[in-house]
């Protein structure tokens, strides 16, 4: 397994976001967490980033354990995380964004060639290099937010709802985006609320309820599941 | 009603305390950007580099650049110590236990001074050649108003390239943005705090050489004034902006000048009050500072 969430129970202060939640990611997947707001789907996350420290379970990657390290060691490790709504650094430019989803790294060339990669999954960020992040639309700005996690060539890529807010035409360019990455090899975990488009993209899924995992398994098998074709595919 | 030399001598004046008060400013800026910190303490160190300097200058025969650049060293080193001694444990504590242990801080500065160098002022005089008076046209000013202000304007543009141009610098601004989006793009936040507390202390203590100079005598409760004033300062230009810091200390500087200078002397006693009270005025008009940048962060 390349990441191995076992037993997570997360608390701000004395109210349980997580009540002891596993999951598995391996290799090449696209697994994603439904579920709807408030159910700890952007906690789990935060969790295995370092961001929130848990009161018991672990975090393992790569067979080791992560779970007290601090952020800019994770992501040293290989696993990026592109936050919900986004959080581009909106006073920095396109360039400099994507320069700090680099920070740890030394290997310029292979830089060099990783920003020519992310320029070309998305072509409009190549056209506004110079450009101060906050001018950008909000779609731009979220395919820069995904461009930027990129950018430290991850082993797992955490993506926190990257449709929200974005028009319909630009959720379909996202979802694309997200499956071309999958077919490039990039192994994902996707949070989305957008239940009915994340099921037809990924290869697994948990559902997460008030911080307890209610259904997981292959994306077919729950989209068949009639719990969750009423309660998250709109019947 | 006044003559062009003293309106020129006003403008030089006006332009040397706005370099002091601009550097202090910066550090002041630096610091809260990122962490959301009031540093109380930083016009200590101001002191702490006068005194340094002040040592070199009567114990060494090291030439002036070393005087100066020798305590901002020292002082940006103090600057790191204090933020991992003091500040560090608090990361995650309500902004006011940040701000109260500030208060701390400047007060163990002040008093450790006290008890090991007293409480007595102390002469800072000068080598001859930065008192040496030179004229230009109708502008009149001595080599310690040049240096300062052009010592002042290279830091600054130093400073504006290493944000703007170094990994570092740039992720300095990227903290002060969004500090949790920056940990999890893997910048290590302790590492560009440390950058931001040496830094703005190293400035400090340059502030603090200019400051002594000027007005020739230090004490260990000198750094209070200033820093109170850069921090008005740093208010008046958007707390958080590196170049609303600049404005804001030359701004003040030239105010209070000016204020000085051009009013019937019966009202030179209320030259702080004025600043308090311009500081008023411009939080009423733009309430976040002149070059806020309208970035709001979540807690």
């Amino acid at each position: 397994m390349l990441l191995e969430v076992e037993n997570l129970s997360v608390y701000y202060d004395s109210i349980q976001a997580l009540k002891g939640i596993s999951l598995q990611v391996d290799s090449g997947e696209l697994v994603t967490i439904v579920g709807s707001n408030g159910a700890g789907k952007t906690t789990t996350l935060l969790t295995i980033s370092g961001i929130l420290r848990p009161r018991r379970g672990t975090v393992c990657f790569q067979g080791q354990d992560i779970t007290r390290l601090a952020p800019h060691e994770i992501v040293r490790r290989g696993i990026s995380h592109c936050p919900e709504g986004r959080q581009i650094f909106t006073g920095l430019t396109v360039l400099e964004n994507l320069l700090m989803g680099a920070y740890h790294r030394q290997d310029r060339d292979q830089m060099a060639r990783d920003l020519v990669w992310v320029q070309d999954l998305f072509p409009v960020l190549a056209a506004r290099r110079r450009q101060l992040a906050g001018t950008l639309s909000g779609g731009e700005q979220q395919m820069l937010a995904i461009a930027r996690a990129l950018m430290s060539r991850p082993k797992v890529l955490l993506l926190d709802e990257p449709s929200l807010g974005l028009a319909p035409m630009l959720v379909d360019t996202i979802f694309e985006v997200i499956q071309q990455l999958r077919a490039q090899g990039v192994t994902i975990l996707l949070v989305e609320q957008n239940a009915y488009q994340a099921l037809r993209i990924a290869d697994r899924a948990y559902v997460l309820e008030t911080g307890v995992i209610k259904l997981s398994g292959p994306v077919q098998e729950l989209a068949r599941n009639e719990e969750v074709k009423k309660a998250y595919l709109g019947g | 009603m006044f003559s062009l030399p003293y309106v020129a001598q006003q403008v030089v004046n006006g332009l040397t305390l706005g370099s002091i008060y601009a550097l202090v400013a910066i550090g002041l800026t630096i610091v809260y950007g990122i962490l959301r910190l009031i540093n109380f303490a930083h016009g200590d160190l101001l002191m702490v580099g006068a005194y340094l300097a002040l040592a070199l200058l009567l114990n060494t025969a090291l030439p002036l650049g070393a005087a100066v650049l020798l305590p901002m060293i020292v002082v940006g080193g103090v600057g790191v110590l204090v933020e991992r001694l003091a500040y560090r444990p608090l990361r995650g504590a309500p902004e006011v236990a940040m701000l109260i242990t500030s208060l701390a801080v400047s007060s163990v500065i002040q008093n450790g001074t006290i008890m090991t160098l007293s409480a007595q002022p102390r002469a800072f005089r000068l080598p001859q050649g930065l008192i040496a008076q030179h004229q230009v046209g109708v502008v009149s000013f001595s080599t310690l108003d040049a240096v300062s202000v052009a010592l002042a304007v290279g830091l600054m543009a130093l400073l504006t390239l290493f944000v703007t141009r170094t990994r570092v610098g740039i992720a300095m601004r990227a903290c002060a943005e969004n500090l949790r989006a920056a940990r999890l793009m893997g910048i290590n936040i302790n590492q560009v705090i440390a950058y931001a507390f040496a830094i703005g202390s190293a400035l400090a203590a340059a502030a603090g050489f200019m400051w002594a100079g000027r007005f020739g005598s230090i004490e260990p409760f000198m750094g209070f004034l200033p820093g109170l004033k850069a921090f008005v300062a740093a208010v008046i230009g958007g707390i958080g902006s590196i170049p609303g810091a600049m404005l804001g200390g030359y701004l003040l500087g030239f105010a209070e000048i000016f204020f000085v200078g051009f009013l019937p002397p019966e009202l030179s006693g209320y030259r702080d009050a004025f600043v308090f009270a311009l500081l008023l005025l411009v939080l009423l008009v733009r309430p976040r500072g002149l070059l806020a940048t309208g970035v709001e962060r979540e807690g």
